[in-house]
């Protein structure tokens, strides 16, 4: 019993480190809170489902749906939301006041769209496959998820540490003024983050609608609270912080869902952010590795 | 090569530099010296783009580059080496001198680049997996320097290379400066080290709160007595 919610916690917990990477990376390479990643989430998710339910699309064509549409979502965002307070030098505290505002705006065309109703992937997209090891029964939907999550982990460490793109990507995100006096287009290099990001949320929005088989125009917020949690563990900025933390804050969330009671795990996640806090600043492993460490210059 | 027509430059209502206007030759070293706020570093700023300019225009050759973005007028060839070096700190040497290719762009750039910049400088390929924020400030100015070279500048601009620097080391650097001068790359260079800079330059200009001053060939201006009394005075103390 306890492996098998131990198991089901690492599938949910990967998949908040992957939301919870994207909201990393905006603030370490942007210096941005991005107050509206939960609602690109919950509109990659909605982008997966359309092209289910319109196009009877297979399960990964869903998931590429999720990471195009959260994706230029991002983009979009940034063009309108955070864009216009960058040219002006505007002080870090107005892009938050920004994306809140933003993610209003798109839940609400969310509430509009959907009329309020909570909306399901049909059970097709995802065959339920069982496959009993060594006691604990795994869904082959569990194992594709994690699958995906490394995929797209390795994928992104890659992206940002072997290539050139990744290159522009930590310059920036150490200083913009000197970058350009290298010859890097920042703009480029923030169409590249937003994207990106975006493409991590709206592929976790698309995994957690069919996991919990159910996508409606709230189902980003309470993640976005989680995400919170999980980069201040993971140290603000870090990737490897933002997964380790992501799966512990999933394991937790199961467990006290298993063995305590659903109402509780919040109370549960948010204690244990008080202890770090108190105990350990920074984060568990916060100043130690962050790609897009945080230095303003 | 680079001509500044009547260059003025604002922040907030003050005017850091009033009407300036300076040609630099091809294949020469022009060296601006001045004091401290004088508006060196803001004329090179408001070349490479990096504050907008009030008035008058810049030009690289025949193509006007004032107004354009920052990075753009890196990748048409007049690469900036800024003050206090600013290599990325969390990259490696390596790193480091492979971002300074983006300014090339369509000019290109190959192996051939990397290998240049290792023979100018050799601890660059001694060092190349250490982060460039833990060297020490001699190394990041070679970095600095071998970055912008890995754009294949046609003109280098260096804000204070000597900055911090100790006497043995700045020797080692105007070297490299010189070296490269003599394969053909014109340089514009900003120093508060004086006698240094004139001793360096073909030709310099001498600016003060914003404007030219005093210009023409280095020599003549090391051996006029106004600015050797303004500036060796204190440089030689």
């Amino acid at each position: 019993m306890l492996m098998q919610q131990l198991l089901n916690g690492i599938v949910v917990g990967s998949v908040y480190g992957v939301f919870a990477l994207g909201f990393t990376l905006i603030f370490g390479v942007n210096h941005i809170m991005n107050m509206a990643h939960g609602t690109i989430f919950m509109w990659g998710a909605f982008a997966g489902l359309f092209v289910v339910l319109t196009f009877d699309a297979p399960f990964l064509a869903a998931v590429l749906a999720g990471a195009i549409g959260g994706g230029l979502l991002a983009v979009v965002l940034d063009f309108f939301a955070f864009r216009p307070l960058r040219k002006r030098n505007a002080p870090e505290f107005s892009s938050i006041v920004s994306s809140i505002g933003a993610s209003f705006i798109l839940l609400s065309l969310a509430q509009q769209v959907t009329a309020t109703r909570v909306l399901r992937f049909p059970f097709e997209t995802f065959p339920v496959v069982i496959l009993n090891f060594m006691g604990l029964r795994i869904q082959l939907l569990q194992l594709v998820i994690v699958g995906i999550v490394v995929v797209m982990v390795f994928g992104l460490l890659f992206y940002l540490y072997r290539t050139s793109y990744g290159r522009q990507i930590r310059s920036v995100a150490f200083s913009e003024s000197t970058s350009k006096l290298l010859g890097i287009n920042p703009m480029a290099v923030n169409f590249q983050v937003f994207f990106i990001s975006g493409a991590l949320a709206g592929i976790a929005g698309v995994l957690i609608g069919i996991v919990f088989n159910s996508v409606h125009f709230m189902m980003g917020e309470p993640l976005l609270l989680r995400a919170f949690v999980v980069i201040i563990l993971g140290g603000l900025g870090s990737i490897p912080g933002a997964l380790i933390a992501g799966l512990l804050i999933g394991i937790v969330q199961t467990l006290s869902v298993a063995y305590l009671s659903a109402g509780m795990a919040d109370a549960i996640v948010f204690s244990l952010l008080f202890l770090v806090l108190l105990f350990r600043p920074t984060g568990l492993l916060g100043g130690a590795t962050s790609v897009a460490r945080v230095t303003r210059s | 090569m680079l001509t500044i027509e009547n260059l003025s430059v604002g922040y907030s209502g003050i005017r850091a530099l009033r009407g300036v206007s300076l040609t630099v030759r091809q294949g020469e070293i022009f060296a601006l010296i001045g004091p401290n706020g004088a508006g060196k570093s803001t004329l090179l700023n408001a070349v490479s783009g990096m504050v907008p300019a009030a008035e008058g225009s810049v030009r690289l050759e025949d193509e006007t580059i004032t107004g354009r973005p920052a990075h753009r007028i890196a990748r048409s060839g007049l690469i900036q080496v800024p003050e206090g070096r600013r290599v990325i700190a969390p990259l490696n040497v390596r790193e480091n001198l492979e971002l300074g290719r983006q300014a090339a762009g369509q000019r290109g750039s190959d192996s051939s680049d990397l290998d240049k910049v290792h023979s100018l400088f050799p601890i660059l390929a001694e060092r190349r997996d250490q982060l460039a924020g833990s060297l020490s400030g001699g190394q990041q100015q070679m970095l600095a320097i071998g970055r912008a070279l890995m754009g294949r500048p046609r003109i280098l601009l260096l804000d204070e290379p000597s900055l911090g620097l100790a006497p043995v080391i700045i020797r080692e650097v105007f070297n490299a400066l010189v070296k490269l001068n003599a394969q053909g790359l014109t340089i514009l260079l900003v120093e508060q080290n004086a006698k240094m800079a004139l001793e360096t330059a073909h030709r310099a200009a001498v600016i003060e709160q914003g404007r030219v001053v005093h210009s023409g060939d280095a020599n003549a201006l090391m051996n006029d007595p106004v600015v050797a009394d303004h500036y060796f005075g204190r440089a030689a103390a």
